[in-house]
């Protein structure tokens, strides 16, 4: 590897144009006889549609059409589909109701598409909104995960019997069972993972273009992954060629998982835009995303850990209600299941695990991935359980892990629950995390802290994610509907320039710039002369996209292979020009040399011979130097990692500050320290968050959003949070061309565990012993105070 | 947003009389709160009248034993002010905590008290300050002036030109934010000065409110202790998402303590 | 109706619908695309402008009210074709990932260090509330801030300095 690139913190390359405002998100752009949309949202929770009249609204100044879900009918538009079939515990498919992109018959959330209006601006377009009179039959709703199967829960769709999509489970139930009943002890507790709302701050936009001459449709959309909408959305809904549509998500502002999914608003656009005969453009409003995107996390689990009497697990059972939201959105299914289920052996040798998942229809939005996606809401379950048996027990929390991990002799390591880990150090990544927080000094500083009248803790989460979505065969084999690949294609100009086209696309995680660093380290040119291009169906051959975590992992991957071909053509036609054998042909920093002699020839003088072919092996190779590679990988990355949180509280208000947080994790190699710090700064922020801010809340009797704007969501502010201690101990991936294993949920991951832990060691003086997230001040105080009461009683 | 008519008049009596011939009319100051409530299709006025252009409506400046501030003044120049720093500082800090930085240099004392959101930091300042609310028709006391949730004494067409503060002894603000719209969860003015001690606070209830009991106590003896005991009922209180009106209660309470240790302190 | 001001230096003036609130007026009139809108609320300050030399949240602000004065974006910031010092430093510390709430971060920072050229970084923090960020925790925008409060204090003269250069 080139030393020079590889490994080191080149600053990002894309900051240029986002720093001077000349960034080209979807909002930016702008063409001739562009029309504006407005969606008309549903204002109830759930209710049957006995008729909506438009005439006002299409009589409306400046209005050039309105639609409803009867519209979409008419043309025979489908069904959002989701991506992946969970297959019950009795052997049938989930249930799997339509989703039309604008409502027919019921609206089942608040915020539901009903019509959707069109006009000559933005303002006529929500004028005429307010036009359109909707007859609602308002029937009763069910927001709430824990009672979404109560016998008396109003049926979020009438063609089921209940509001059970699927029950799943994982694991030898029986094995599982045998080892609680021959614990020494059993540590059992009842958890809820709060709903959070993504909230990248770029909110969702799109524009759709139809060309008549071409018979061409161009959606411009704030996606993480064109591709997968583009073949979504022609093969599912609209039924349109692939071939004649393009799909672009330009400078995209933040994703989290939130621009994952094919949303309604891309296929009514798209439909929409030949029937008015002009671009019509989009851009929600903030209260629009917090009511319409998909949601997160939200789970009520009951989790038990057995042990025994040297405090080593013997087992874990572990009951999910898992809240889906009224309609299935794209990856749904998978999050509570797959990507969750599948990690509760943590970094842990607990021999048995099993798990149920029941996932529950609500008349909520639709609950999706969410930065960690399933991965937060398992490490949560497996690390309050731990640090509550280290309590119970009375073992250090840090002691009680280092008796259960996994040994790093132990790798590859096969879980109770279907993985297989390849690598990993988690005493390593422990011990330094340990003396990077001073766990040493702690007690001093509690007393210290007491003195002031403030509570202090420490709180501990280890972590291991499954990322690098997705050996393909074991994702099918899993209910995925689709490959979960990567593409890359590298293109040398015939002045030796680079071209790179990735299917991984880059909303803020910095491509332009790590991907430059692979492809200029392994084809030696300067990282000046490589582009990255990602987010255009008609320029990248074809993309899985971006998130969980898998973009180096997998796209990285891909374009190494690539790489390699161009490599070992280049060979070919360097040995030509060289006039010697192939295998004499030795590659070195960008040099093809014929070994142990000067003649050599630059790969800038093998592609200008490639596209300029008058002294070439024309009969051998083809002429260009243009290579495509598609990459599956062969198993998951595990990244790992040990973080620790430190708190102060204020009994007297409640309020919870994190007076240090201290991460140490295991990407395996990084190409770019800076960027992956990055990454693990974001997904703390968010880590901590969830533990101590965010909470999504639906009113129960009405079913209203209650947190649907920043008024009443706590997003972590600048000042709600630390600077972090960071490092990092990596252990190689065994099984991908870069070692990597992939850092963008991590944060987000092992943060909320080990905040909540800290929270209940400064509390347990006091006699709190649970709380659930987020620990708001109002929670906290509320925890004291009933304390207090328990013990005066 | 709604349509409107957009006035930008350059005298008080031409804003005035705009308001007054106008159908449904309402005063633009800062409109860091009024900006929102359009945006959301939450007010529909048939015309703004921008105060913007009215230089005499701003500024800062002391008037014997009285602070006086002008309505249109930001809250960053009142945070700022050197005058008020030394005059009133418990004054200086309250409007250096309200919204956020971008907020201040927008925001006005006027616009935010004639708008008496329940959470605005700056009724519980007018209030526990025992200020004086002066208008383009009378002089009003801030006790009659916030006379419900978002409601004032102001007749339609009057306009507030200036909030004179008698300056005390001491004071101090301490405000515990809601998390998500650091609006006052609660906030709490302690103020003593010959005419006795005030205690006002705001966030807790729909307007903001003076607390007798604790008065009495802290003009026997000022000192946080002086509270113990003292008790907000909070039968009357605010109870949302963010707080139970008995966690507001007890943080009136705690504030209140804070408030005069922040007094005490002369902060 | 009718409004004049001065944007990036540059008068402009245009007719438009009095609903018009001054980051619309930059977005569309003016195609300055840099600021963005991230809420309906008047909290994430992606859109923050200075108005008169002072940070505002341009979607707080009807164009109306900015009739007549000078308006600065994250477009008018840089000079000669360079970074201003609080871009270099975003840059150079890592100071943003997808860039959206970026322009407003970086107008907020200039009017902060204008305030307080040397803050701790509890200031920093908290003059920073207005301005919501979901990509980076922040640790490296406040490091940004730092680092380009301490190249401004290095680089800008002092007034006895800069007497000595222009005598």
């Amino acid at each position: 590897m080139n030393a020079t690139v590889i490994g080191k913190p080149i600053k990002r390359r894309e900051d240029e144009r986002f720093l001077r405002g000349q960034g080209r998100y979807v909002d930016d752009l702008r063409f001739p006889g562009e029309t504006h949309a407005y969606f008309l949202r549903s204002p109830h929770a759930h209710a049957r549609i006995r008729s909506i009249d438009t005439s006002a609204a299409l009589a409306a100044p400046g209005v050039l059409a309105v639609f409803t879900g009867e519209d979409l009918k008419a043309d025979n538009v489908g069904s959002l589909p989701c991506g992946w079939l969970i297959t019950d515990v009795n052997g049938e498919p989930m249930k799997e109701p339509p989703h039309p992109p604008l409502a027919q018959g019921k609206v089942r959330y608040v915020g539901d598409h009903v019509a959707v209006v069109i006009a000559e601006s933005y303002l006529q377009a929500k004028d005429a909104a307010e036009l359109i009179e909707v007859d609602y039959e308002e029937l009763p709703a069910v927001t709430e995960t824990a009672r979404a199967l109560a016998p008396d829960a109003p049926k979020v769709h009438d063609e089921f019997a209940d509001n059970c999509c699927y029950v799943w489970e994982i694991g030898d139930k029986a094995a599982t069972d045998t080892a609680f009943e021959r614990a020494k002890h059993i540590t059992r507790l009842e958890l809820v993972n709060n709903r959070l709302i993504p909230n990248a701050i770029e909110p969702r936009a799109a524009i759709a273009l139809y060309s008549p001459g071409e018979d061409r449709y161009t959606l411009y959309t704030t996606s993480q992954n064109p591709h997968v909408i583009r073949l979504l959305m022609c093969a599912f809904v609209l039924g349109l060629p692939e071939h004649k549509v393009r799909v672009v998500a330009p400078d995209v502002g933040g994703g989290f998982g939130s621009k994952i999914f094919h949303y309604a608003e891309e296929a009514v656009l798209t439909w929409a835009s030949r029937k008015v005969g002009r671009p019509i453009r989009w851009t929600a409003e903030r209260s629009e995303a917090f009511l319409s995107d998909a949601h997160g996390r939200d789970h009520v689990t009951t989790a038990e850990l057995a042990l025994d009497e040297q405090g080593q697990f013997l087992g874990m059972r572990v009951r999910t209600t898992a809240n889906l939201g009224a309609y299935l959105s794209t990856f749904s299914t998978c999050v509570p299941t797959i990507l969750y289920a599948t990690l509760l052996a943590g970094q842990y040798k607990t021999p048995h695990i099993h798990c149920q998942v029941t996932g529950v229809f609500t008349h909520t939005a639709p609950v999706d991935a969410y930065r960690g996606a399933g991965r937060p809401e398992a490490t949560y379950v497996v690390e309050r359980l731990v640090e509550q048996a280290a309590r119970e027990l009375g073992l250090s929390p840090s002691e009680i892990r280092r008796r259960n991990f996994i040994p790093k002799e132990a790798f590859p390591y096969s879980t109770p629950v279907g993985l297989t880990y390849d690598t990993g150090d988690y005493e390593a990544t422990l011990n330094r995390a340990e003396e990077l927080a001073d766990v040493a000094g702690f007690a001093q500083r509690r007393q210290e802290a007491a003195k002031r009248g403030k509570l202090r803790g420490l709180g501990y989460a280890t972590y291991i994610e499954a990322c690098g979505l997705a050996p393909s065969q074991i994702a099918g084999s899993l209910g995925a509907r689709a490959g979960l690949y990567e593409s890359g294609e590298v293109r040398l100009h015939p002045t030796g320039k680079v071209t790179v086209f990735t299917g991984s696309h880059s909303h803020g995680q910095g491509h332009e710039t790590t991907f430059a660093q692979v492809v200029a380290d392994r084809l030696g040119v300067p990282i000046e002369d490589v582009e990255i291009v990602h987010g255009d169906t008609d320029r990248v051959p074809f993309g899985m996209g971006t998130y969980g975590s898998r973009s180096i992992a997998v796209g990285g991957a891909a374009l190494m292979k690539a790489l390699d071909k161009i490599i070992d053509k280049s060979k070919k036609i360097a040995a030509h020009m060289l006039e010697a054998a192939e295998a004499d042909i030795e590659f070195d920093n960008g040099v093809f040399r014929v070994v142990g002699t000067d003649r050599q020839v630059t790969i800038g003088e093998v592609a200008f011979a490639a596209y300029v072919p008058h002294n070439y092996p024309l009969e051998e190779i083809e002429p260009g130097l243009n290579e495509t590679a598609f990459y599956d990988p062969s198993n998951f990355t595990y990244p790992a990692g040990s973080y620790i949180c430190e708190v102060e509280i204020d009994p007297e208000t409640g309020k919870v500050e994190i007076a240090s947080f201290t991460a140490v994790d295991d990407f395996g190699n990084v190409i770019n320290p800076m960027i992956v710090e990055g990454q693990v700064h974001g997904g703390l922020a968010q880590g901590i968050g969830q533990a101590l801010l965010e909470n999504c809340v639906y009113d129960p009797d009405s079913g209203q959003l209650v947190t649907g704007s920043y008024m009443d969501y706590t997003m972590p502010r600048a000042d709600d949070l630390p600077s972090f201690q960071i490092d990092m101990h990596g252990t190689p991936c065994t099984h991908n061309p870069l070692g990597v294993k992939g850092c963008g949920a991590a944060g987000a991951i092992g943060a909320p565990a080990a905040v909540m832990n800290a929270v209940l060691d400064a509390l347990r003086p006091l006699g709190v012993t649970h709380l659930d997230m987020p620990a708001t001040p109002h929670r906290v105080w509320q925890a004291i105070q009933q304390a207090k009461q328990q013990q005066a009683a | 947003m709604y349509a409107f008519n957009y006035h930008r008049p350059d005298s008080l009596e031409a804003a005035i009389g705009l308001l007054r011939t106008c159908e449904d009319g309402l005063f633009l100051a800062g409109g860091q709160t009024l900006l929102q409530s359009l945006r959301q299709r939450l007010a529909q006025p048939s015309d703004l009248i921008d105060l913007g252009a009215l230089p005499e409506l701003s500024g800062i400046r002391r008037e014997g034993d009285q602070l006086v501030i002008g309505a249109m003044t930001r809250h960053a120049e009142v945070a700022a002010s050197d005058l008020v720093r030394q005059s009133i500082p418990a004054l200086a800090a309250l409007a250096a905590g309200i919204g956020d930085a971008q907020v201040r240099n927008m925001g006005t004392l006027g616009g935010s008290i004639a708008n008496n959101d329940p959470a605005a930091d700056y009724p519980a300042g007018v209030l526990g300050l025992g200020a004086t609310v002066v208008t383009s028709e009378r002089e009003l006391a801030a006790d009659e002036f916030f006379t419900g949730m978002f409601e004032t004494a102001l007749e339609p067409g009057e306009l507030i030109r200036e909030v004179r503060f008698p300056i005390p002894r001491r004071a101090g603000y301490v405000k515990f934010a809601q998390p998500a719209s650091r609006y006052a969860l609660v906030g709490v003015m302690v103020a003593e000065s010959a005419a006795g001690v005030r205690v006002a606070v705001t966030g807790a209830g729909p307007c903001v409110f003076r607390v007798p009991a604790m008065e009495q106590a802290l003009a026997q003896d000022f000192q946080p202790q002086a509270l113990d005991g003292i008790e907000v009922p909070a039968d009357e209180l605010n109870d949302d998402l963010h707080a139970s009106a008995e966690y507001r209660a007890h943080l009136v309470g705690v504030l209140a303590r804070r408030a005069v240790k922040a007094a005490l302190a002369g902060l | 109706m009718k409004v004049s001001m001065t944007v990036n230096g540059r008068p402009v003036e245009a007719e438009v619908d009095p609903r018009t609130t001054l980051v619309e007026f930059l977005r569309k009139h003016l195609n300055l695309t840099g600021t963005h809108v991230g809420c309906d609320t008047g909290q994430c300050g992606a859109c923050t402008v200075h108005l008169n030399d002072r940070a505002v949240k341009s979607c707080s602000v009807l164009v109306g009210q900015a009739q007549g004065a000078a308006v600065t974006t994250i477009e008018g910031i840089a000079e000669d074709g360079g970074l201003h010092p609080v871009q270099a430093a975003f840059r150079e510390h890592h100071g943003l990932q997808c860039g959206f709430c970026t322009p407003g971060m970086v107008m907020m920072a200039i009017d902060l260090l204008r305030n307080d050229p040397a803050p701790s970084e509890a200031t920093i923090r908290q003059q920073l509330q207005g301005n919501l960020c979901r990509c980076t925790g922040y640790h490296n925008i406040v490091k940004a801030i730092q680092a380009a409060a301490a190249t401004m204090a290095a680089t800008e003269p002092a007034p006895t300095q800069m007497k000595e250069q222009l005598a």
